[in-house]
C-alpha cells in the first residue's frame, strides 16, 4: 500500500497509423468516458464499445489502454480470452447457433451443417453480402425447446432447417 | 365494463416460441372486439413444451391455454377463452395440472404467477418477509438459520451455504462483498434464467440478506451476456427495489446499507468457476485462481466475499420466512430442501420441475417427462451438465441426492437432465466433452489446456479403431491425469462424460462407423 504514492501515470502512445474512424474514435472515448468511474471498468467498458460499434475494433485497444492507465497487452489479453468480444466488424445481423449437448439430442448437430451449408460460411465467418455473420455458442438456457438460435438478442427455438432458411431470409431482408 | 386480465410469458424460453407474437395478437383482437383486457408480462410456470401458455382469470381462477400461436389467438377469442371456456388448446387451471400439482415450489413459489415487474405483486406473494426476519436477528442468528436449513450450494459444487457465509462474517474487513454466480453456463440448465426472469426481487432478496448477514455493504450480479431478458428484469427489478428502500443505504430504516450492481460477462464457460469468476468481475482474463485462500477470505479485490449461485440466494429468504426446519424438512439424508430440476433435450414435456431431494431419475423422466420427444427408447441421460456423467438405463433408479449420485461416479450440479433417444453416439458425445473442455479450458493448468486436445485425438484413433486396447488404455490414464491434476471442476470433471460413456456404452466406441460420423 506504501508503494501507491509513487505510482506514476505513464503517458501512452497512441499508434499513430490508427484505422479507426473519427465517429468509432468518438465513441470508444465516450463509452471509457462514461464508465471509467467503475470498479474495474474494462470489462463493462468493452460490452459498451461492442453494444455502439457491434465489435471491438483492434485499434481501439490502444484508445482504451490509454484511457485506462493499463497496458495495451493487458487490454489485449482481456479482449482476446472471451468468446463474445469480436475484433473484426459483424454482418448487419450476429447469429449465435447453440452446439451444446440438450440442442445435441434434438438435431444440433445437422442444423450446424445445414446452417454452414445453407449460408456458405463457417464459424466465425459472415456471408459476402455482409448479411449474416454465424458463431457458436454453448448453451442459451432453453434446453427444453432446441435447438436454439439467438439471432443478435432474440432467442429463437424448436429450430428446424426450414425455420432456419425463413429466419435467414427475413434477417437478409431486413425485417 | 370489467376487465379481463390475461397473463403471457416473457421468459426468454416462451419468447423463443412466440410469446411475444401472442401477446400483441391478443392485444389487437381484443382491440378490433372492443374489449378491456389488461395483459401481464409474468415469467413462465415451468411446462415448457406448453409455451406459449396463456392464462385468462376467470371467476373461478387462472384458466390456462397453450402452446398458442399467433394465428389462433383468433379462435381462442371466438371459442369464449376470456370466460374459460373450452378449445383444442384449453388446460385448465395449472394448479390441477400434475406436472404443476406434483411439485414442491419453496424457491419458485412466485415464478410464473407474479408480474416479475411489480414489486407490489412481490409483496402481496409473501416477498421480503425473509428479510425482514433477517433484519430482526443478530448476524449470527440469520447465519445460523442458513446453515441449520442444510443448504447447499446449488451452482452444482454442493458446499453448505452457511459455512461459507460463516467465514465471511468471522474475517474482519473495511469492506467485504455478496457476489451472485449467474453465469449459468452448463448446458441443460435454465433455473437461475428462470428466477432472474421470473421473480428477481427474491435473488435480489437473498443477496440482501447475505450482505446484512456478513456486514458486506456491496452486492455484484455476474451475468452471462447469453440473457439478455434477464438483464433487462434485473435491471427493472434493481431500480425499483432500490427507489422503495430495500437497496441502497438504511434499508428499510435498519441502518444498514446494501447496494447491487450488475456485471455481464463475456462468453466463457470457465467464469461459471467461482475464482475465475471474481476475476473476471475484476476485467481480468478469467483463469482461476490457486486456492487457498478461500473467495470468503480473499475474493473480490482481495477482500471477503460470499459467492453462490442465483439458486442458493433465491432460496434464502423462504427459510428466513419460514425458519430453517421448515426448509431441513424437504429432502433426504444430507441434501435437504428442494431442486429445482431442469428436464431438457430430447424430452416429451420438458420444463422445470421443483422437488425435494429423493425423486428418482425414472419417475423425472417418464412421469413428468412422458419419455422423448422423438418416440424412441431414451438411451442415455446426462446429468449436472457438460462435465457431468451420462447415466444409462440401468441407473435411472438413483435418487436425486448428492451422496448417491457421487456414490456412482456421477453429479447431481445444477439439476439439469439432458436425454438423449437411441440414435445417440456416445463416442461423439465423449469427443465433444473433450472438445468442450478444450474450447473452454482458461489455459492455467497443463492437464485441462493439454489433456482435452490430446483427448479428442485419441478418441479419433480409437473410434478408428487403430489399437483400439492400447487407446483405451491410453484414454482411461489421461481421464486418471485430468481428474487428480486439474487446478478446478473444468479439467477435473470432463473426464466423467467421458469415462462413463466408455464405461456403459462401449459398443458405440467399436462399431464400424462412416466417415462422417467423427
Amino acid at each position: 500500500m506504501g508503494k501507491k504514492s509513487s505510482l506514476r501515470v505513464i503517458p501512452v502512445k497512441v499508434e499513430p497509423v490508427s484505422t479507426l474512424t473519427a465517429g468509432e474514435r468518438a465513441s470508444v472515448l465516450e463509452v471509457c468516458a462514461r464508465l471509467k468511474g467503475l470498479d474495474a471498468p474494462l470489462m463493462p467498458i468493452l460490452h459498451g464499445i461492442q453494444d455502439s460499434l457491434g465489435y471491438v475494433p483492434r485499434d481501439a485497444v490502444a484508445v482504451i489502454a490509454g484511457e485506462l492507465n493499463l497496458s495495451r497487452a493487458e487490454v489485449h489479453g482481456v479482449v482476446s480470452f472471451y468468446h463474445y468480444f469480436r475484433q473484426e466488424r459483424p454482418g448487419r445481423h450476429v447469429f449465435h447457433l447453440c452446439r451444446a449437448e440438450a440442442c445435441q439430442s434434438v438435431g444440433a448437430v445437422a442444423l450446424e451443417a445445414h446452417a454452414k451449408k445453407s449460408l456458405g460460411i463457417g464459424f466465425h465467418q459472415t456471408t459476402a453480402d455482409g448479411a449474416v455473420s454465424l458463431e457458436p455458442v454453448y448453451c442459451l438456457g432453453n434446453c427444453a425447446l432446441g435447438p436454439s438460435l439467438m439471432i443478435d438478442d432474440r432467442l429463437q427455438g424448436r429450430v428446424t432447417p426450414q425455420r432456419f432458411d425463413e429466419l435467414v431470409a427475413r434477417a437478409k431482408a431486413g425485417t | 365494463m370489467s376487465r379481463t386480465r390475461i397473463y403471457v410469458p416473457r421468459d426468454a424460453s416462451a419468447l423463443a416460441v412466440g410469446a411475444q407474437e401472442v401477446a400483441q395478437a391478443i392485444a389487437a383482437e381484443a382491440a378490433r372486439r372492443n374489449l378491456q383486457v389488461d395483459i401481464v408480462r409474468n415469467g413462465t410456470r415451468g411446462l415448457l413444451w406448453l409455451e406459449p401458455l396463456v392464462e385468462v382469470v376467470t371467476p373461478a381462477g387462472r384458466v390456462g391455454y397453450g402452446p398458442v400461436a399467433a394465428d389462433q389467438v383468433k379462435s381462442l377469442f371466438e371459442a369464449g377463452f376470456l370466460e374459460g371456456q373450452p378449445h383444442a388448446l384449453r388446460i385448465g387451471p395449472l394448479e390441477e395440472h400434475p406436472y404443476f400439482r406434483n411439485q414442491e415450489r419453496l424457491t419458485f413459489a412466485r415464478v410464473g404467477i407474479t408480474d416479475p415487474r411489480s414489486l407490489r405483486d412481490y409483496l402481496e406473494h409473501e416477498g421480503y418477509r425473509g428479510l425482514k426476519a433477517a433484519l430482526a436477528l443478530p448476524p449470527e442468528k440469520i447465519v445460523a438459520q442458513v446453515t441449520d436449513s442444510g443448504l447447499r450450494g446449488r451452482g452444482g459444487a454442493a458446499f453448505p451455504t452457511g459455512i461459507k457465509w460463516k467465514t465471511v462474517l468471522a474475517t474482519q474487513a473495511d469492506q467485504k462483498y455478496v457476489v451472485c454466480n449467474a453465469d449459468e453456463g452448463d448446458s441443460g440448465t435454465y433455473s437461475d434464467r428462470m428466477i432472474m426472469e421470473g421473480d428477481p426481487f427474491v435473488l435480489i432478496e437473498g443477496m440482501t440478506i447475505a450482505g446484512i448477514a456478513t456486514g458486506a455493504t456491496r452486492g455484484f450480479i455476474y451475468l452471462r451476456w447469453e440473457y439478455p431478458d434477464a438483464k433487462v428484469a434485473l435491471e427493472a427489478a434493481i431500480e425499483a427495489a432500490r427507489q422503495a428502500g430495500y437497496l441502497g443505504a438504511n434499508i428499510l430504516g435498519s441502518g444498514k446499507s446494501f447496494t447491487l450492481e450488475l456485471r455481464i460477462g463475456g462468453g466463457a464457460y470457465i467464469c461459471g468457476e467461482e475464482t475465475s469468476l471474481l476475476e473476471s468481475l475484476e476485467s481480468k482474463r478469467g483463469q482461476v485462481r490457486f486456492k487457498p485462500p478461500l473467495p470468503a477470505v480473499q475474493g473480490l479485490f482481495g477482500k471477503p466475499t460470499v459467492i453462490n449461485n442465483v439458486i442458493s440466494f433465491a432460496s434464502v429468504p423462504i427459510i428466513l420466512d419460514r425458519g430453517a426446519e421448515f426448509y431441513q424438512h424437504y429432502g433426504m439424508g444430507r441434501s435437504r430442501g428442494t431442486l429445482p430440476i431442469q428436464l431438457t433435450g430430447n424430452i416429451k414435456h420438458g420444463g422445470l420441475i421443483e422437488r425435494a431431494f429423493g425423486v428418482t431419475l425414472r419417475q423425472l423422466l417418464y412421469d413428468y417427462g412422458g419419455g422423448s420427444l422423438s418416440g424412441r427408447p431414451i438411451r442415455a441421460v446426462q446429468v449436472g451438465g457438460p462435465l457431468g456423467a451420462y447415466m444409462p438405463e440401468s441407473q435411472f433408479d438413483t435418487p436425486l441426492d448428492y451422496e448417491a449420485f457421487a456414490a456412482i461416479g456421477a453429479m447431481v450440479g445444477h439439476g439439469g437432465i439432458v436425454v438423449f433417444d437411441d440414435t445417440v453416439d456416445m463416442a461423439a458425445q465423449a469427443r465433444y466433452a473433450m472438445e468442450f473442455c478444450a474450447v473452454e479450458s482458461c489455459g492455467k493448468c497443463t492437464p485441462c489446456r493439454i489433456g482435452s486436445t490430446r483427448g479428442m485425438e485419441v478418441i479419433d484413433r480409437l473410434v478408428a479403431g487403430q489399437n483400439a486396447p492400447q487407446q483405451e488404455a491410453l484414454l482411461r490414464d489421461l481421464c486418471n491425469t485430468m481428474l487428480a491434476g486439474s487446478l478446478c471442476a473444468l479439467g477435473g470433471l470432463t473426464p466423467y462424460p467421458v469415462v462413463s460413456a466408455l464405461n456403459h456404452f462401449p459398443e458405440d466406441f467399436a462399431k464400424p462407423r462412416t466417415a462422417q460420423a467423427v
